[in-house]
């Protein structure tokens, strides 16, 4: 029988713990594809977040370490200096990132350090149970803003990707979705390019990848995909935001 | 002849599959798997092309494409 669609050679045989119709499963799985295509399996190290994605040990067959929280990027800079002909990436949620490890991601993309930040935004708290994230919508309720996201009191949803494009040290930012099989295909090549990046020494990376989560959107599986489409790419708009000649 | 294998334990019913087959081939069935949810099921195999879009949207890695 010829193969058509198999589990990528990356991805061990254990299940995954996300909910139904989670954005996180569908990322995995890409990434996994496109070590295997860069032949990269022998060279990847992963750092593993906090929050929803802190079990990817479990499931990419690579080597990977958990960071303390936020803290991803700044752990992958110390191994990428130790490492430097390993392939080194961080796979960081919207709290990881944003929040508590705001400090590290920055400054980390400010250096140019030869890394890859996947970045997973899904607008909430995934794993404690939906709290607002500094990028939570306007007027978007969730479990810490009942009555919806007053930007007078919360602040309003942070641009990770804008906000690194004005730093010299970064390379190749992109914003895409997986919210669609289309959008899928394009988060894999953005994830290509910004391993390609690191590869040819070029500077820091990172993907932004609008990805849903619809226990906690308290919508169905399909309603969550339309969601980000409908209401997400309004304030995070998809494409490329910075690249540098590779 | 398309064969679309589709894992039952990995299955979590979220239908996305099920949603996005362009041929509307998959359909979620009566059967509960070990967690407790409504697998999907490969219904339809005269209408399926094998274009893998079920493969593609599964966030579980459940579905996988071959052609014979």
């Amino acid at each position: 029988m010829k193969k058509i669609y198999t589990r990528p050679a990356s991805l061990k045989e254990a299940h995954f713990h996300y909910c139904p119709g989670c954005g996180h499963g569908i990322i995995n799985r890409l990434i996994a594809e496109v070590i295997d295509e860069m032949g990269l399996r022998g060279k990847a190290i992963c750092v593993a977040p906090a929050g929803c994605g802190m079990l990817v040990y479990n499931y990419f067959d690579i080597d990977t370490l958990e960071s303390a929280h936020g803290r991803g990027a700044a752990v992958a800079t110390g191994i990428k200096r130790v490492r430097p002909d390993n392939l080194v990436f961080s796979y960081q949620g919207d709290g990881d990132l944003a929040a508590i490890g705001t400090a590290e991601g920055f400054h980390a993309a400010n250096r140019g350090e030869l890394i890859t930040v996947i970045f997973v935004n899904n607008g909430v708290y995934g794993m404690t149970g939906g709290q607002m994230a500094p990028t939570t919508l306007k007027e978007q309720i969730t479990t810490t803003t009942p009555s919806g996201r007053n930007p007078v009191s919360a602040g309003h949803p942070v641009r990770v990707c804008e906000v690194f494009s004005v730093l010299d040290g970064t390379s190749y930012l992109e914003r895409v979705a997986v919210n669609s099989p289309s959008g899928i295909k394009k988060t894999k090549k953005a994830i290509a390019k910004a391993f390609q990046h690191q590869i040819n020494r070029t500077g820091f990376s990172l993907v932004e990848i609008l990805s849903p989560c619809p226990t906690n959107w308290k919508m169905s599986p399909i309603e969550s995909f339309r969601w980000i489409d409908e209401v997400m790419t309004k304030q995070f708009p998809l494409g490329v935001i910075k690249e540098v000649k590779c | 002849m398309i064969t679309v294998k589709i894992d039952d334990e990995r299955c979590k019913g979220c239908s996305l599959c099920v949603e996005f087959c362009p041929k509307g081939a998959l359909s979620i069935s009566d059967r509960l798997n070990m967690k407790g949810y409504f697998v999907v099921s490969f219904a339809d195999e005269k209408e399926c092309t094998g274009c893998a879009t079920c493969a593609l949207i599964c966030p579980d890695v459940a579905i996988e494409v071959f052609k014979n």
